[in-house]
């Protein structure tokens, strides 16, 4: 007799027994792949945390592609890329940890750290454990010899900064340049390169002293007697996301009406919503993509990342490289994959397509100009204007 | 020199006004809450939402902002503080609630409203520029705005059955319990009102600063900061030690900025001078 219990009882059966032939059905099919661990190490939380977001979002965004069209094959064998992400907060104690949970699942390939101190400070972590980490800081010791294990991510400011002030010099006019920076590592060393970039130029520095602490909110007396100097250019050095709006609309609303510029990636959105119209004009380096240069599968990516997390962020045109760097040259070794030292033996040698841009562009490491070896991933340098809620591209570089 | 001032007395005026819940808090319950700086953010997001997302109007926002936070300061007293305070005679165990709560909101932010700083329309457009004093209009409409919430809590305080209940329990919360008052209503009430001023504070001030998950933790460390200048528990304290903060921020950074970030190294060894001095503040007193 059929009723009302004997029903749910069978729905119950059926619901139940399709979920086991579902999850058989998957676990059968992921267990065709292998898994291949990446790591992050950065920071997600915080004032610079878009920083951060930004690599594991695109790594995330750029593994789950990979995944769903049937993993990445290396050597004999097809991985299914799985990303194991550690939020530093910023802090190199936590970095460190952050390092050490990566050698402990046995991962060797890690992104990040994103400032200089946790750069330097997962350094012997990464050495010990044959890791090689690819940290979006400038510190030259961390890229040169004995160092070995920490590859560069993006375009250093002591790379992009002089081509900025040149181009700024030749076709702005700008003649007085002055520099503020947060009173924290990544920023001073930063604005000490970029005044030794300038006084090379034979620009006139006005101001190079002026610091804030990382947290403050209201920037106007900061910039009170930096503004009363009248400088033709204003450079932020390394100015973190959420204070970069701040600063501009502090200067323009105290009258200032020079150029201003910084050498780390910004937000488009977070300009627009912090500082207007304020923020026409400002020129940071971008992502290293741009609508001119980017090829199909750079589109792509940037939908799927929408997609996935709501709100696209254009340092991801940069950040999305890591990870590609790291399955490619794997690809050109499979003997990499537990052995760091033929991945830096590949390093040398390695080329491959470059998926992100138009035309025949290649990967391929770089370096060798500013660290005396290949250390650095080649990425387009786009240096660009912000206008009305949008990156403009102001020039494209590259370094070698 | 004129603009140098001007600084000053706006950056006073909202320090000023950060630090008042957080005193608040403090007066009526012993409570350091830690999570001072998460509700000024929590409000900041609220009126980021309802004004700059829904573009509904700002006061609208603001009263939102405020509302919301009352209510989760409400919560937080009924269900965590007082069962706490009930329970433990120990101050850390307060101190811990406070400090885990603080981590609480700083995960939820960060989940709810993602990483990015962010910013609203201006509230008033236009730069006043007169007399050497360079100064947006709409931070002058929230310098002036901060001083009239500061003017209305006071008179509240002051004259208002409420606030004298809660001046009561303030100052002895045994004999105010002897005396009718009742203790666990007027906390839950305290609470609420420093909740409200940190996420007023919060949407006023997201017009100007904008907002970003991460800066709760130095928000809280500033506005203790002031409490300490002015006395922990005391309200005229915490105003003093707003502007107190907020001039030696503004003079600091203009005639010290020749020799780099020092101005919040001046400032921290003047406190512990101060404080070895007067380690009860300015108006603080020794017992409580």
């Amino acid at each position: 007799m059929i009723n009302r219990r004997s029903t749910l009882k069978s729905m119950a059966l059926g619901a139940v027994s399709t979920l086991a032939i579902a999850a058989v059905g998957i676990s059968y099919a992921q267990a065709e792949n292998k898994e291949l661990k990446i790591g992050f190490v950065g920071v997600t939380s915080g004032p610079a945390a878009a920083w951060g977001t930004s690599n594991v979002r695109s790594m995330q965004t750029r593994a789950a592609w990979l995944n769903e069209t049937g993993g990445v094959k290396i050597g004999n064998d097809t991985y299914n890329i799985n990303i194991v992400t550690f939020d530093d907060q910023k802090d190199p104690k936590r970095a460190i940890a952050g390092m050490e949970k990566m050698a402990q699942e046995g991962i060797h390939y890690v992104v990040g750290p994103n400032v200089d101190d946790g750069a330097a400070a997962v350094r012997p972590v990464a050495e010990a454990n044959g890791i090689i980490y690819f940290p979006y800081a400038f510190p030259k010791a961390l890229y040169q010899k004995p160092a070995s294990n920490a590859v560069l991510g993006m375009i250093a400011n002591y790379q992009s900064g002089p081509a900025i002030y040149k181009y700024l010099k030749e076709n702005k006019g700008v003649k007085t340049i002055a520099f503020v920076a947060a009173n924290e590592s990544d920023p001073l060393s930063q604005r000490d390169s970029g005044v030794e970039a300038a006084k090379a130029l034979g620009l006139d520095v006005v101001a190079q002293n002026d610091t804030y602490q990382n947290d403050t909110r209201d920037f106007t007396p900061v910039l009170t007697p930096i503004v009363a100097l009248k400088p033709d250019l204003l450079v932020l050095s390394g100015v973190a996301p959420a204070n970069a709006p701040l600063l501009i609309r502090a200067a323009r609303e105290l009258g200032f009406e020079g150029l201003i510029s910084t050498e780390t990636a910004q937000d488009a959105k977070v300009l627009e919503e912090g500082a207007g119209e304020y923020a026409n004009g400002f020129i940071s380096v971008g992502g290293a993509s741009t609508p001119e240069i980017a090829s199909d599968e750079m589109k792509e990516f940037v939908t799927r990342y929408t997609k996935m997390f709501g709100e696209y962020n254009d340092e991801s045109n940069t950040k999305v490289y890591a990870l590609e760097y790291i399955i490619d040259t794997l690809k050109a070794n499979p003997a990499a994959i537990n052995d760091v030292a033929e991945f830096k033996k590949t390093m040398d040698s390695f080329s491959a397509p470059n998926p992100f841009l138009k035309g025949d562009a290649k990967l391929g490491y770089v370096g060798t100009t500013s660290f005396g070896q290949k250390r650095q991933l080649s990425v387009p340098m786009v240096v660009n204007e912000y206008k009305d809620g949008a990156f403009q591209t102001l020039f494209v570089g590259s370094v070698d | 020199m004129e603009q140098v001032i001007a600084n000053g007395l706006y950056l006073g005026a909202q320090y000023a006004l950060i630090a008042l819940g957080l005193t608040l808090i403090f007066a009526l319950m012993n409570v350091l809450n830690f999570a001072h700086g998460q509700m000024y953010v929590l409000g900041g997001f609220i009126t980021y939402t309802v004004y700059g997302q829904l573009g509904l109007p700002f006061v609208v926002a603001l009263l939102a902002s405020g509302v919301t936070l009352a209510v989760i300061g409400a919560l937080m007293e009924k269900f965590l503080f007082r069962t706490v305070i009930r329970r433990s005679h120990r101050e850390e165990s307060t101190m811990l609630l406070a400090a885990a709560t603080a981590f609480f909101f700083d995960a939820v932010i960060l989940l709810l409203f993602g990483e990015k700083q962010r910013g609203v329309p201006k509230i008033v457009k236009g730069v006043f520029n007169d007399a050497g004093i360079i100064m947006p209009y709409d931070r002058i409409v929230v310098g002036v705005l901060a001083i009239l919430f500061i003017a209305a809590f006071v008179l509240y305080m002051q004259y208002s059955r409420v606030g004298r209940a809660m001046r009561a329990l303030a100052q002895d919360r045994v004999a105010a319990q002897l005396m009718g008052v009742r203790v666990d209503r007027y906390s839950m009430i305290g609470f609420a009102m420093g909740a409200m001023l940190a996420g007023v504070v919060g949407g006023l001030l997201v017009t100007i600063t904008g907002v970003n998950s991460g800066i709760g933790g130095p928000i809280s460390i500033k506005a203790f900061l002031m409490v300490m200048i002015g006395g922990a528990g005391v309200v005229g304290g915490a105003i003093a030690g707003g502007f107190i903060l907020g001039m030696m921020e503004s003079v600091g950074l203009t005639a010290l900025r020749e020799y780099g970030d020092i101005t919040y190294l001046v400032i921290f060894a003047a406190l512990m001078v101060f404080l070895s001095i007067r380690p009860n503040g300015l108006m603080g007193k020794p017992w409580g």
